[in-house]
């Protein structure tokens, strides 16, 4: 183990040394149903309750391949545009652990259900594509606890009720160059796989994890550095970090003469270092065969084709959209595709409303923070994309001034009601009658001698005196430049 | 009223015609294994209350005047590697000695539905492994035609039960010879039916791609009558099939003419002297029976046991994987870490063949070995496969003994695994081509053992091999 201090690798240290990443990425299918029996897929249920003969592993249960889940590992495949094959295998990875009850997993092997992707992400030189060398199908495992029951210092315990969900692991190319870019990455991929409708991505209920292989290489070298692989990367930080903290080891490493060698290393986020888990003498063989209990999984072109035409506009596509034609800002552009929900909502407030400026400052803006406020999710929204952009078209029309509509968006926040309910329920509404407005304005001038002599005196500044006694004598009703124009012919 | 007599037919007139209610048939069949059991050591448990439970809705079925069922009342035995729901089920493993599965195999459930009782469990070699039925956890099975030999492996239990009268049919499995083989050394009927004509959702997996669940009865027509009980698409097994089920009584015409039979030269090496004249005799009566017999070639033949011995033993390492003693199975009491659980329950609860088989398996999926052993092998299936059609091109079945010898004397081939494995030679090849092979009784040696003739059929070909067996049976094939 390590004993020195973390730290980075430093600007001059990267200068001379380029870091190649790869990520192996294991994504949870959001079905019903597990992949290879019908317990429930669900996170969170009692140890052990969501289990069968089948993924208990019990002697004669055989395996049956749940349609759903390969739906969903073709929609993933298809997010990351990947080639999906006509036919791909189902293969037994073999190793034992007491969370993999049937002593094998099953996986796919020479013959994954996809190939040939990439995943576009945006870096400091521009956009660059990352491929995403194959995606497969495969079976979960248990769960193992080592820890926190009395016996503990005697005992594991194993829940299987995670056992046989189904994941899609995804494999990138060695493609990636910095730890930031390894980040983005993922950040990319877990988002087409939201907006895909593949899994939830939550990294809390280890719906992603992540594996990263890294190495580094005097930069100009052709060949690639002996690679270790990183395990445990469960956090976008986590995976940040580790990297940081790995380049840095390989290459001082490399630099005092010594060399990498190939193992499997475990990132503590405790220590921030990551330490030795296994070398490459004592790794797996999992003896992988073709898995007698399944045929070969067989696509055709028409089912493939009805998955592709149900495919959404993916975060890359929508962000490009909303530049060109929206006239969005690329930062505007890249808050509102953060998931599909948000994108979906912003892109109902503009059919609501035509003016996506518009909708695209209110949802960034009074929106967000309505819903940050209370830690809700757009999903969650208690004013539907319609009720704001009827908002956004009251101020357009000058029904309502923008500071009124701040006013109102909070109100229909809880009250869950429309704009025109609560406007007239409260007499909100901008005062666009000129003799209304001009008597309150001959009002305020009455009631204000001084300040009307310190004006005729030339002391101009006090017009903002005036605009705001106008204002507040109209409680925020009426349009501050009309008042201004007004204001200045009368005083 | 005596169970070694019954026919299924005949079970369905007496029981239709009240000469004979289930419950006495059962009770009867209950008295008679229990009374036989020791003399054999057939069966490792009798599932009375289940037998007298299904007994009995036979009969309220009967006093309703339902149908209860083509199978109605037949006392069935079931290999004890094959899943009964609330009744213990071993694979003759001591691993396995507690285990009470929580739901029955498809084939079982079918039985039952269509009348079955099941009325226990059989001893088999340890996970089907074996040939001779000495590696079964729980003692040795003793052929009733011979005490002082083997019954055959590894659904010994079974054929021993058909064979001593105690059940009328029983259920066996079969990988490379299981049923076939000790229904040879028995003299009783055997059937290995094509690769996934019957669900193997129950049948503990030995070797994935080998297994077959298959009927033990006394004569074709019993044989038949049960795979057609259990034959058919089951949604829990992906690997069964969806060919439709034919009639296969239907197909029993009683006569044979005009057959093809092919004769596969390099199936008639090897034989000891009364195996090739038992042989000789079931020639002449096929021919009799006006079959054309053709001399055949199946050249690959001779690598069928090395191809099968890399992919049995590949597949079972894998299977057998599960018993690791942190579930269902016997634990290791001593155990202080999770490396001596697996190496202490494991090393001290499998019998000295699965482990052999584990290594072989094991070795042969090994880094740097899987092209030359386990890929290589399966290329040899497919050449032994396509043997077997080109073959079929020109004949219907095809005829050969079923073991080179006939029942050998327990202990006998222990210490020589090869030896044992040669029991399998004749069958091993079919099992490979997922191709259906029907063991019939073909008379008997000089000192009384039963040989058995096999016959072999396309896939699918239940009907034909029926068929022939059937005409040859009627013909008097089983007192050649
Ligand atoms: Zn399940």
């Amino acid at each position: 183990m390590s004993t020195a201090a973390p730290r980075l690798a430093t600007p001059e240290e990267l200068e001379l040394y380029e870091p190649v990443i790869g990520l192996e990425v294991h994504v949870q299918l959001g079905t019903r149903t597990k992949i290879f029996c019908g317990c429930p897929n669900e996170f969170g249920a009692a140890p052990n309750t969501n289990v069968c003969p089948v993924c208990l592993g019990m002697p004669g249960a055989l395996p049956v391949l749940n349609r759903a889940a390969v739906e969903l590992g073709i929609r993933a495949a298809l997010a990351l545009h990947c080639e999906v094959r006509r036919r791909s295998v189902f293969a037994r990875k073999n190793y034992f652990y007491p969370d993999l009850p049937k002593g094998y997993q099953i996986s796919q092997y020479d013959q994954p259900l996809a190939e040939h992707g990439w995943v576009e992400i945006q870096t400091p030189a521009g956009p660059k594509r990352i491929g995403v060398h194959r995606l497969h199908l495969e079976d979960d495992a248990g769960k193992s606890s080592h820890e926190g029951y009395r016996d503990s210092d005697r005992f594991s315990y194993v829940d299987l009720n995670r056992t046989g969900s189904p994941l899609a692991e995804i494999v990138s190319e060695p493609d990636l160059r910095s730890p930031d870019e390894a980040y983005e990455y993922l950040t990319e991929l877990k988002l087409a796989m939201q907006f895909a409708g593949v899994s939830n991505c939550d990294m809390e209920k280890g719906n992603l994890r992540c594996d990263a292989n890294v190495s580094v290489r005097r930069r100009g070298a052709a060949e690639f550095g002996t690679k270790v692989e990183i395990k445990n990367l469960n956090s976008f930080r986590f995976l940040r970090q580790a990297l940081y903290f790995e380049i840095a080891r390989q290459v001082a490493l490399v630099e005092s003469g010594g060399r990498v060698v190939q193992e499997t290393r475990l990132y503590d986020p405790n220590l921030d270092e990551t330490f030795s888990m296994r070398s490459k003498e004592e790794a797996h063989d999992y003896r992988y065969f073709p898995e007698p209990d399944l045929l070969p999984l067989e696509v055709g072109e028409a089912w493939l084709e009805s998955i592709r035409s149900s495919m959404p506009a993916m975060p890359a596509e929508l962000r490009r959209r909303f530049v060109s034609d929206y006239g969005l800002r690329e930062y505007d552009a890249q808050v509102l595709t953060a998931s599909r929900e948000l994108a979906d909502y912003f892109e109902g407030v503009v059919h609501a409303c035509g003016d996506a400026r518009a909708a695209a400052n209110w949802v960034t803006g009074d929106l967000a923070a309505l819903l940050n406020a209370q830690s809700l999710d757009i999903a969650l929204c208690p004013v539907p994309p319609e009720r704001l952009g009827e908002l956004i078209t009251l101020v357009q029309k000058g029904e309502l001034t923008g500071k009124l509509a701040k006013e109102i968006l909070p109100k229909m926040f809880e009250s869950r009601e429309g704009a025109r309910a609560i406007m007239e329920r409260e007499g909100l509404r901008a005062l666009s009658d000129t003799g209304e407005l001009e008597r309150i304005i001959d009002q305020v001038i009455a009631a204000n001698p001084k300040q009307l002599e310190q004006y005729r005196g030339g002391k101009t500044s006090v017009m903002q005196f005036f605009v705001g006694q106008v204002m507040k004598a109209t409680r925020g009703q009426a349009n501050p430049a009309a008042v201004s124009e007004l204001l200045r012919r009368k005083l | 009223m005596e169970i070694g007599k019954l026919t299924i037919t005949g079970i369905q007139e007496a029981l239709r015609a009240r000469r004979v209610s289930a419950r006495e048939l059962a009770q009867e069949a209950l008295r008679t294994a229990r009374e036989e059991n020791p003399k054999t050591n057939a069966y490792l448990l009798l599932a009375e209350e289940r037998a007298l439970r299904a007994a009995e809705a036979v009969d309220a079925a009967l006093g309703r005047g339902q149908d209860p069922g083509p199978l109605a009342g037949v006392p069935v035995a079931v290999k004890d590697n094959i899943v009964t729901r609330g009744v213990r089920t071993t694979c003759g493993s001591r691993l396995l000695e507690n285990f009470v599965p929580p739901y029955d195999a498809t084939a079982v459930e079918r039985l039952e539905r269509a009348g079955a009782v099941v009325l226990g469990k059989t001893n088999c070699d340890e996970f089907a492994m074996g040939s001779s039925n000495e590696n079964s956890a729980f003692g040795p099975v003793r052929n009733p035609a011979a005490p002082d030999r083997v019954p055959g492996g590894s659904s010994g239990g079974s054929a021993a039960a058909v064979a001593q009268g105690t059940a009328v049919a029983a259920l066996g499995s079969d990988t490379g010879g299981s049923i076939r083989q000790p229904a040879s050394f028995c003299g009783v009927v055997g059937l290995s039916p094509t690769y996934g004509r019957v669900s193997r959702y129950g049948l503990v997996a030995f070797a994935s791609s080998l297994d077959r669940i298959g009927p033990l009865a006394r004569n074709v027509r019993d044989a038949a009558a049960v795979l057609q009980a259990m034959a058919g698409r089951d949604e829990r097994d992906s690997t069964s099939a969806f060919a439709p089920v034919p009639d296969y009584q239907a197909a029993m015409t009683g006569e044979a003419r005009g057959l093809r039979v092919g004769v596969p030269l390099e199936y008639f090496e090897g034989l000891t002297q009364d195996t090739a004249a038992q042989m000789e005799k079931a020639r002449a009566l096929l021919a009799s029976l006006g079959c054309e017999l053709r001399e055949i070639s199946l050249p690959h033949t001779s690598y069928a046991i090395p191809c099968y011995y890399i992919v049995c033993t590949a597949e079972a390492s894998s299977n057998l994987a599960r018993y690791d003693g942190v579930r269902y199975t016997w634990r290791a009491p001593q155990a202080e870490t999770l490396a001596e659980m697996y190496s202490l329950t494991r090393g001290q609860g499998f019998g000295a063949e699965c482990k052999r088989r584990i290594m072989l398996g094991t070795y042969v999926l090994s880094a740097g070995y899987y092209d030359a052993y386990y890929l290589k092998a399966q290329k040899v299936r497919t050449l032994i496969t396509r043997d077997f059609l080109a073959a079929f091109e020109q004949v219907d079945v095809i005829a050969t003994p079923v073991s080179p010898f006939p029942a050998f004397r327990l202990g006998e081939k222990l210490d020589d695994p090869l030896q044992m494995y040669l029991s399998d030679i004749f069958t091993i090849t079919a099992s490979l081509a997922g191709l259906p092979g029907l063991s019939v009784p073909c008379g008997r040696t000089a000192e009384g053992l039963p040989v058995g003739l096999q016959l072999i059929g396309p896939h699918f070909g239940e009907p034909v091999l029926f068929r022939l067996g059937d005409a040859f049976e009627r013909a008097g094939g089983a007192s050649l």
